[in-house]
């Protein structure tokens, strides 16, 4: 470990992953910084983390980095491998690059900035996250989606909110196509607020009237007796 | 679960190196796929045509090459490594000296002008060692970890699969419709050996390109054709491609530099590539095509 500069630097090639994690998860609040290098795409790095500390993922790394998150800010100067901040309940987690499948998903709270972009259900069952991906999402992103807001500054994917609960979906460019339930919906004052204040966090260059909003058409619900002879 | 990793080399400077490039992919691996692996290698093409035989007993291979000679007239090389055979002989020749070696109770691994297939039940560092894939050099190759579901953990069941000549097939996912499909390739005339569901989605490429398909319209046959999860990895004596199913679940990464092509289920298996900090690193779209041939 080389604690020069207030940087606490932790180096996967010579430390058990294990360990990288559990000194991150030992950490007392304060003006902590880590940097781990030698990712070489290794999975589950800095997970579990409950402090405000900061972390820098020097390059690449595999499956759930940054899973479980509470508190700590997350940045990743590479790619991410599917899972990333998976179930994160408060925090921020920014990812330099892309992100594979499901980023964000099962989401409470906190921050997601991809600044590339995200592949496949990203955002899948969302409960509070924020997502905002500077590129484009694949196909059934924000899957039952129940809470949060999800802000694609690119293209998404086929069946964008596919039986959306309560999450809201910003999308700028084109939709493939919207999933069962997901409807265009009316961009209020409040919105374009919300949106406004989520581009800036995210560090996103964009005008907030230049998005459509999605959510869902409620129509999911409740058993639609008039349906019943399709069962 | 299964590993596949491939490289394509750009820059033939690289040839020496592939073995040991793509043992190491191989090997990274590891936990996606501990059970049995392969690989398959284009390496230098000489005159005539080679076969890639297995037997559980290599004392069968003694004498082999003589008494194969001697049956198709023809003057044959060969070259015992582990439990496999690479027998080299005229082109011409090849058709009966398939049928003499399968007389014979060898299995068949793969046939071509380049291509040598090598696959054992075991993890894949020791299948490595074992065949030296590590001193291999050739233009491109392809490489498997196997975590079985479909069909026994056996030699014939890893994978490459190879189902026409310097063609093979790797794949992550399973197949729901393959028994159909085996039966209705079958009736076309291109029978599979095991009761594996990836072999039979290589039969199936090998019958649209025998039918005339380009590498590229095959595999986008895949698409219309194969139910299931699929991500495959398919080489050809010239080529490599990529396609993943539609739901792509399935994991796969491609990095492009100027010297290679190369594909990973994870990008763990890049870390030792040379340029890999440079090189163009991407998520490979569902149901898209990609292909390179030289």
């Amino acid at each position: 470990m080389n604690a020069d500069a207030g940087i606490t630097t932790l180096d996967l090639s010579t430390t058990e992953l294990r360990e990288v994690n559990e000194t991150l998860q030992s950490a007392r609040p304060g003006n902590r910084r880590y940097e781990i290098v030698n990712t070489r795409g290794a999975h589950a790095i800095a997970v579990g983390l409950d402090a405000p500390i900061e972390v820098t993922v020097k390059g690449s790394t595999g499956y759930y980095c940054a899973g479980m998150n509470k508190q700590a800010t997350i940045r990743v100067e590479g790619s991410v491998g599917p899972g990333a901040a998976e179930n994160m309940m408060s925090g921020t987690v920014i990812v330099d690059g892309d992100a594979s499948q499901y980023a964000g998903a099962t989401g409470h709270g906190g921050l997601l900035v991809v600044k590339g972009n995200a592949s496949s259900r990203c955002g899948i069952s969302m409960k509070g996250i924020d997502i905002v991906v500077h590129g484009n999402i694949g196909h059934m992103s924000a899957f039952m989606a129940q809470k949060g807001n999800l802000v694609v500054l690119g293209d998404a994917g086929a069946a964008l909110g596919d039986s959306i609960y309560e999450a809201r979906l910003f999308v700028r460019g084109e939709v493939a196509s919207l999933g069962a339930d997901c409807v265009e919906k009316e961009m209020r004052p409040e919105h374009l607020d919300l949106l406004a204040d989520l581009l800036a966090k995210a560090g996103a260059d964009a005008k907030p009237e230049e998005f459509k909003r999605y959510g869902s058409a409620r129509k999911l619900y409740n058993f639609n007796i008039d349906h019943a002879g399709e069962y | 679960m299964c590993g596949i990793v491939g490289l394509f080399l750009k820059n033939d400077d690289l040839r020496p190196r592939l073995g040991e490039m793509l043992t190491d992919m191989l090997i990274t691996m590891t936990d996606r796929g501990p059970d049995s692996a392969g690989i398959a290698i284009y390496g230098d093409e000489g005159e005539g045509a080679k076969i890639t035989v297995q037997s559980a007993d290599p004392t069968e291979f003694d004498g082999l090459d003589a008494a194969l000679s001697t049956e198709i007239g023809a003057p044959v090389d060969m070259k015992v490594i582990d439990t496999h055979a690479v027998l080299t002989l005229p082109a011409g020749a090849a058709d009966q000296a398939v049928e003499v070696l399968e007389a014979r109770g060898l299995r068949i691994m793969a046939r071509g002008a380049a291509m040598e297939i090598y696959k054992e039940v075991g993890l894949p560092k020791d299948v490595a060692a074992r065949f030296g894939l590590r001193a291999m050099g050739g233009s491109h190759g392809i490489g498997h970890t196997r975590m079985a579901t479909e069909s026994a953990v056996t030699t014939l069941g890893a994978h490459p699969f190879s189902t026409a000549s310097d063609e093979c097939l790797v794949h992550n996912g399973s197949l729901s419709n393959h028994n159909q499909l085996r039966r209705k390739l079958a009736r076309e005339g291109f029978t599979v050996k095991t009761e594996n569901d990836t072999e039979v989605g290589a039969a199936y490429i090998s019958s649209r390109i025998a039918g005339g398909a380009t590498l590229g319209q095959a595999l986008e046959g895949t698409l219309q054709d194969l139910d299931g999860f699929f991500t495959f990895v398919m080489g050809t004596r010239n080529g490599f491609g990529v396609v993943r199913d539609p739901i792509a679940c399935k994991p796969a990464v491609l990095a492009e530099t100027d010297d290679y092509v190369a594909f990973g289920s994870e990008y763990r298996a890049f870390a030792d590539l040379p340029g890999i900090e440079a090189a163009k690193v991407w998520e490979p779209e569902p149901a898209t095509v990609y292909f390179w041939e030289r």
